[in-house]
């Protein structure tokens, strides 16, 4: 784990309450998909732990969603404005567990941490779908840039507005796509739901409320089916079968 | 600049500073030994360790609040057995400091069992006695709120060890801490630790809801500092025995500050978990801040306001 200065290069909304924020430092970053940052936002105590969607050589893309004080702050820095940053935090995904084929499902800004993961998956040669849950149309987020990687990409939406009506369980059935290992984030219900859905080996990334983000606070501990785990250090990715819903 | 000299001394133990992570706040001290140097610590208090393991409370536990935070873990820990057969052990082959095993029960029968399993341990040096934790019932605070209970404890305890130096860690949900602080003295006491965490509370307006599932938890940060050293300031001066200074430290002043009010070693905690360099920065920030206060001897400022 590090400590380092980011500046923001850029910062707008890209979505209904969702932004895409490009951070840059001084420097190369390493990351894996499912990984962390923890944000210090002055004015406010704690840090905000952020799922990292992209890598570039000097700096990270995240997504975030204005829900609470915090992220309101952060929806009007300007670029230049520098925060510093804990990273890399959590265990990631395993995209080498895959062996021809992935299947992807994201809820909401789910979809974020998905998309890093779709590219080392294409890396690694392995056949990628996705498929993205929404509430409604003005919520979708990261269409454009998986479509750009070349991959298939399904969507479902409550209303029925972009692609199936209904969950990415109902997409999922529609499309049909060839997979011997899924990963998701998203809401829990959604989680459960999958991963009790699906027969295929999978990851699912939790999400807790965090101290230290870094795995020395315990703040964060969930019961699995291997003992207490912490969600930012052993997880947040854990193995479907270890998660008790 | 002249050599500044960091070193206290703490009932016999020699600290290369007086700097010690605070219990609940850095784990094992395991969980942080990739990211610093640990060797730079004067000392390490470990995570409050039962006779059973726990798991603690339900989730959320942790909330956010003005210069603080809330937290509400209730005490997960694997129990005594791994702290004295596995923790202790791997933290002394990578530190050299003072381990600080940090000790709570349900009964007092309890704590003298875990606090004899710590003192036959020979990877820890000085015993913490947790009689303050807010966030389990029918044990930890119950014991630190009433002179007489806080007295049982100590005298069980101080039966228990024969080895090591025992401290007793206070709360600061009391009216008056002095009377609590003087019945562990009176009791057999080596040293006092204060302040743990206030009991606090959250409510999220929009959920209507408390923030924490178990509706109240501690509340430590800058914002208790002023409370903090008033109580050490208090108990040094009431007592005859050393105190370890802890509550809302964040920075080598507050540090300076809390050792001017008393203390001889001074515990940094909600800090780590915002900024978990917090304690080398403080370290690396402590000589020149003693140069510029004309101090050269740490050991020197101790209750010298």
């Amino acid at each position: 784990m590090q400590k380092r200065i980011f500046h923001i290069e850029s910062n707008a909304a890209v979505a209904r309450d969702t932004f895409r924020m490009v951070l840059r430092t001084d420097g190369p970053v390493t990351v894996r998909s499912g990984q962390f940052v923890d944000i210090a936002l002055p004015g406010f105590y704690l840090r905000r732990p952020i799922s990292v969607s992209d890598v570039l050589p000097d700096g990270l893309i995240i997504y975030y969603k204005v829900v609470g004080e915090g992220t309101r702050v952060m929806a009007g820095y300007v670029p230049g404005t520098p925060l510093e940053l804990l990273l890399p935090l959590g265990s990631g995904f395993h995209p080498e567990k895959c062996r021809e084929d992935a299947l992807l499902v994201g809820g909401g800004l789910g979809a974020a941490p998905l998309y890093l993961l779709a590219k080392e998956l294409l890396a690694l040669g392995k056949g990628v779908s996705v498929v993205l849950g929404f509430n409604r149309a003005d919520e979708i987020c990261l269409a454009e840039e998986f479509r750009a990687l070349g991959v298939a990409v399904h969507f479902a939406t409550l209303d029925g507005s972009v692609g199936t009506r209904g969950f990415v369980t109902d997409a999922i059935a529609a499309a049909r796509p060839a997979f011997d290992r899924f990963y998701t984030c998203g809401p829990l219900p959604m989680m459960k739901a999958l991963c009790q859905a699906l027969d295929a080996p999978g990851e699912a990334s939790l999400e807790e409320r965090m101290g230290c983000g870094a795995g020395f606070c315990y703040g964060c501990s969930v019961r699995t089916a291997s003992g207490p785990k912490r969600v930012c250090a052993d997880g947040p990715v854990f193995d479907k079968e270890v998660i008790l819903w | 600049m002249v050599a500044k000299d960091l070193s206290v001394e703490l009932c016999g133990i020699r600290l290369k500073n007086p700097v010690i992570p605070a219990s609940g706040t850095f784990g094992f001290g395991l969980e942080l030994a990739d990211t610093f140097d640990l060797k730079l610590l004067g000392g390490i208090s470990l995570k409050g360790t039962t006779r059973e393991a726990r798991f603690g409370n339900p989730t959320p536990r942790i909330a956010e609040c003005t210069a603080g935070m809330i937290n509400s873990v209730g005490l997960q820990n694997p129990g005594i057995e791994v702290l004295v057969g596995e923790k202790a052990p791997a933290l002394r082959k990578i530190y050299d400091g003072c381990i600080i095993a940090n000790i709570s029960g349900y009964s007092v029968e309890e704590y003298a069992f875990n606090c004899a399993r710590a003192d036959a341990c020979p990877d820890i040096d000085l015993i913490e006695v947790n009689v303050s934790c807010p966030n389990v019932h029918g044990g930890g605070m119950a014991f630190g709120t009433d002179p007489a209970q806080a007295a049982a404890v100590t005298k069980a305890v101080r039966e228990a060890v024969s080895r090591k130096p025992v401290f007793i860690k206070l709360s600061p949900n009391v009216t008056d801490i002095v009377s609590i602080a003087r019945a562990c003295e009176d009791a057999g006491a080596d040293g006092i630790t204060l302040i743990n965490t206030l009991l606090g509370m959250r409510i999220d307006i929009r959920k209507r809801k408390p923030v924490i599932a178990n509706k109240m938890g501690g509340f430590s940060g800058p914002a208790v500092f002023p409370l903090a050293l008033r109580m050490v300031y208090q108990v040094a001066h009431a007592c005859g025995i050393p105190v370890m200074g802890c509550g809302g430290v964040a920075r080598a002043e507050d540090v300076v500050e809390m050792m001017m009010a008393g203390a001889t070693a001074v515990q940094v905690g909600a800090e780590n978990l915002r900024n978990p360099l917090a304690c080398p920065e403080i370290l690396e920030a402590l000589p020149p801040l003693m140069d510029s206060l004309g101090i050269n001897s740490l050991q020197d400022i101790i209750g010298i306001a």
